[in-house]
């Protein structure tokens, strides 16, 4: 098997540090002043240029924040945040109108070309994760957005989407340009009274991606969008929003980096998804936040509220995360089944090592009738980490026909982690068949002493072992993110066979 | 349903009722302060409602309302009224220790075998030479608010000893019997199981003729010696009207072997919580159980498994039938200490849902900080399949029959798993009453 042969010798080439997107960039930047009061969301609606009803909107729901509390039910633990220590807003300087790429800050250019994006490359990015240069066995199409610290600085293919009718673009440049389109559906999957985290954002959110597929419309190409967090004491807070009209199909993939720093970082993002009439949504995260280093220290806290409401009779949305960063990971992508006939799926892997910390999972909310769900999770734990699973199913009284298939498992790799489950299946009509099911175990020894002896080495042997175990979601992944997927499994693991 | 309750503005009431039955209450000094604490600790607070995690489908804020004043030490027509309850019980041939609204009812109850002992609690409570009595009303195994509420208010109980070695020939059988209506019955007992003993525990819940709407707060705590059997058995009958909210704490020494079954088709509201820990190696724990629900009862069974210890291994099995109205909970959870390699846990939860206004709410959780482990758990709701019931109605059952028939065989799969043969006998009878007053 040439691909777990490939990514042993990945983590063999990498040393005492296994995070290699460590690197920070050393750009200048502009950054409100620290701290969080309404004159910083003013500041960040003035920054934007924003209408008064979207800076009417953050500060309502800033006000509703000041008035919440953090919620503690998940199981991570990290010390108190003071969000009153934070810079809410930080841009690379010189990001007015870009015209084309050459106008980018070189070094922004760097830093996406060290971490795989070539956004110069040919216009076309192909492969858009394949450090090692292998030839890619597809030439495939991927308009991407790149979103630095608070600030969106490239969008790709713009001019070709618009032919389609798809509008892919900053949220922020959507607010000026689709405010009919924002305004109707900013808010509506996740209210911005919807939790501590997402309310957090609505109040402060600087930019992220807008996608709208119009009626009929299959996007002619993956979108793609990159975070990465460079600043110091910053947080990030994204917001992305995508709207597939009745009969559209969209595939959009979301990659994150930051470099190392001692510090934890907050990163507070929502994602909402709204499918019509027929319509498909496809989201795929590879997550791969600077996880700290291996006494803990540092590391990205990432809550993020991730909603999808199949709006419409036969949607569906898909979501697929890896998640392999984050100190703390705090994160449930969600679907609302509302339409008849719609559809929901959540495939997940979720690695935790070194003192990571893992809150994750689905919440499946049957409402239409003859709705159906599907989740997938394989949660990995290693080292001294906590990887949870927490999810929902529910179905309501109308919900006849509802059908969930749910399976979990958790592979434990040494005696100092540990892997939890806390699924919560509720049915409130006869016709609801749900199905649940979970496994936790270790590798089998039986299994790495067949491999052993046949010539693997111990490390080739358990890659073996845990690819083939998330091997069902890693199927659901576009090609370009499975191959960077399968790295980061072996790259995360990386230590933790002893 | 909570009309006839004494009714104060609710944040008085809890005080009034432990004060009304302070006088009463059995033990002085260090018992008496641990009832005062764990009141102040109920009273602070309150009943569990559905913000309280381990509670949040069993809201007794909504579902109860408040705790009803204590009941009143049962008067001659009382014991009367509950020996003609205990003439109409399936289970037979056991030694009973029957108590009646919270009071060990000695001219009903039986003498026990050899080599198990017999004091009521109360007298444990008030002997004031017993220098650990007040440790019988505390507990490390949870700080959950209704056990305190349990310990404050606990009037009696049986304290039973197996010694080393015995093995008592009929089962132990406590039977709480409610004879007065709109009252509290707060009882707590002890099962100690000494080395290599081995023993069978039969708990019924039973209801004498007239007697409504009452709340039973129950406590079991059960220890198992190195080597030590039990066999466990719990029936819940009470009236349809009534509360059942009871706590089993159970602590298993090495090569132990517990197998627990418990039936609940009585009570308007119940909620069974075991709290099991495994404390010596190369034990096995079976927990089954079956609720049996129909119109607007609401059942919950939550399990705790704690595997503090090596190379034990656990299997759990409930199932629930709802019809009408009704509301299944089951909640289970499966703790793995990290030293606790080598641990086999399995946990099954099954619901069949009969009617569309019936709910089953399952949340099977397991928690494990050791790598070397085998630990699943299972979960399913759903309907009787359609294909089956066509199958038997193609052979000329009519509905109500073919629908029985499957019940049964989906109950009849857990029943099988006690080992007494007539205790098997009055689970199934048990079912099989339920069933008819379906049809």
């Amino acid at each position: 098997m040439p691909a777990v042969q490939e990514t042993v010798d990945r983590v063999r080439q990498i040393d005492v540090d296994q995070y290699r997107y460590g690197f920070e960039t050393l750009i200048e930047s502009e950054k409100a002043p620290k701290g969080l009061d309404e004159d910083t969301v003013r500041f960040i609606s003035a920054k934007k240029d924003e209408p008064a009803w979207m800076l009417e909107w953050r500060l309502e729901a800033f006000r509703r924040w000041q008035t919440m509390a953090e919620p503690t039910w998940a199981r991570v633990d990290y010390p108190k945040i003071d969000y009153q220590d934070l810079y809410y807003y930080a841009a690379p300087k010189q990001t007015k109108a870009l015209a084309s790429l050459d106008e980018v800050d070189p070094e922004i250019l760097r830093t996406y070309e060290k971490l795989g994006i070539s956004l110069r490359e040919q216009e076309i990015l192909a492969g858009v994760v394949r450090p090692d240069g292998e030839g890619a066995p597809e030439e495939r199409r991927v308009a991407v957005d790149a979103v630095f610290d608070s600030v969106s600085v490239a969008t790709t293919f713009q001019a070709e989407l618009k032919k389609a009718g798809v509008i892919f673009m900053p949220i922020s440049h959507a607010i000026r340009e689709h405010p009919e389109l924002v305004q109707k559906y900013l808010g509506s999957v996740v209210p911005t009274s919807d939790n501590f985290f997402a309310t957090l954002n609505s109040a402060v959110f600087s930019d992220g991606s807008f996608v709208y597929v119009p009626p009929g419309v299959r996007c002619p190409m993956e979108l793609s969008t990159y975070f990465r967090i460079n600043e110091k004491n910053t947080g990030q807070f994204e917001r992305t929003l995508i709207i597939a009209d009745k009969g559209a199909y969209v595939s959009y993939l979301e990659g994150c980096t930051a470099p190392q720093r001692d510090e934890n970082q907050l990163h507070a993002a929502v994602v909402e998804l709204i499918a019509h009439d027929d319509a498909e949504i496809k989201y795929s995260t590879v997550q791969n936040w600077y996880p700290g280093n291996s006494e803990g220290q540092g590391g990205i806290y990432n809550f993020v509220t991730k909603r999808g409401d199949c709006r419409g009779r036969n949607s569906k949305i898909s979501w697929t995360q890896v998640e392999t960063g984050s100190a703390i990971t705090w994160k449930y992508p969600s679907c609302i089944l509302r339409g008849d006939n719609s559809r929901g799926e959540f495939y997940s892997i979720a690695i935790s090592n070194g003192y990571q910390q893992v809150d994750s999972g689905t919440k499946m909310i049957h409402l239409g009738k003859n709705t159906t769900s599907r989740v997938i999770s394989k949660g990995i734990a290693a080292g001294k980490s906590q990887n949870t699973y927490r999810g929902l199913i529910s179905a309501h009284r109308k919900a006849t026909g509802a059908r969930n298939f749910t399976a979990c498992d958790s592979l434990l790799i040494g005696d100092k982690c540990g892997a939890h489950t806390v699924p919560y299946v509720e049915a409130k009509n006869s016709s609801a068949l749900f199905e649940h099911e979970a496994t936790t175990s270790k590798i089998s020894e039986d299994v790495l002493f067949y491999c052993v002896q046949r010539g693997l080495s111990q490390e080739e042997a358990v890659g073996l072992v845990v690819n083939g175990f998330v091997k069902d979601v890693l199927q659901q992944l576009p090609m370009e993110f499975a191959v960077e997927a399968q790295k980061l499994i072996s790259i995360s693991l990386e230590g933790s066979v002893g | 349903m909570n009309v006839a309750l004494l009714k104060p503005a609710p944040e008085h009431a809890p005080n009034d009722l432990f004060a009304d039955a302070r006088s009463r209450l059995p033990g002085t000094g260090p018992v008496a302060d641990v009832r005062a604490a764990s009141f102040a600790d109920f009273a602070a607070r309150g009943l569990p409602h559905r913000r309280i995690e381990e509670w949040k489908y069993t809201d007794l804020r909504a579902l109860l309302g408040q705790v009803a004043p204590l009941a009143a030490v049962p008067d001659e027509a009382a014991l009367a009224r509950a020996k003609a309850a205990l003439a109409k019980l399936d289970v037979t041939g056991t030694t009973r220790f029957v108590l009646v609204d919270g009071v060990f009812a000695a001219e009903l109850s039986d003498a026990p075998d050899a080599g198990v002992t017999l004091r009521r609690l109360c007298a444990v409570l008030g002997d004031e030479a017993n220098a650990v009595r007040a440790d019988l009303l505390r507990t490390n195994a949870t700080n959950d608010v209704m056990v305190a509420f349990n310990a404050a208010l606990a009037t009696d109980g049986v304290v039973l000893g197996v010694a080393d070695g015995a093995r008592p020939e009929k089962p132990l059988h406590i039977v709480h019997v409610a004879t007065q209506s709109a009252v509290s019955i707060a009882t707590r007992s002890f099962l100690q199981l000494g080395k290599n003993a081995q023993a069978t525990l039969v708990e019924s819940f039973v209801t004498a003729e007239g007697a409504h709407d009452y709340q039973t707060h129950d406590a079991v705590v059960i220890w198992l010696g190195d080597d030590a059997a039990l066999e466990h058995v719990r029936l819940v009958e009470d009236a349809h009207d009534a509360a059942n909210i009871s706590t089993a704490i159970v602590t298993l020494g090495a090569k132990a072997r517990f197998n627990s079954f418990s039936i609940t088709t009585g009570a308007h509201v119940s909620r069974y919580q075991a709290f099991i820990r495994f404390n010596g190696e190369d034990t096995h724990a079976s927990i089954n159980g079956i609720n049996l629900l129909k119109d607007r009862q609401h059942g919950d069974a939550t399990l705790v498994l704690d595997h503090a210890v090596p190379n034990c291994d656990s299997r759990e099995e409930f199932r629930a039938v709802v019809d009408d109205s009704a509301r299944s909970v089951f909640q289970g959870r499966i703790n793995v200490h990290p030293d606790a390699q080598k641990t086999d846990a399995k946990m099954m939860t099954r619901a069949l849902l009969l009617s569309d206004e019936a709910e089953a709410d399952n949340k099977p959780e397991l928690e494990i900080f050791a790598d070397d482990v085998t630990c699943g758990h299972g979960a399913t709701t759903g309907a009787l399949d359609d294909s089956l019931l066509f199958y038997l109605r193609a052979r000329g059952l009519p509905e109500k029959e073919a629908q029985a028939m499957l019940i049964q065989a989906f109950v009849g799969e857990a029943i099988e798993t006690i080992a007494d043969d007539s205790l098997r006998e009055a689970a199934e009878t048990a079912a099989e009453r339920w069933l008819k007053a379906r049809s």
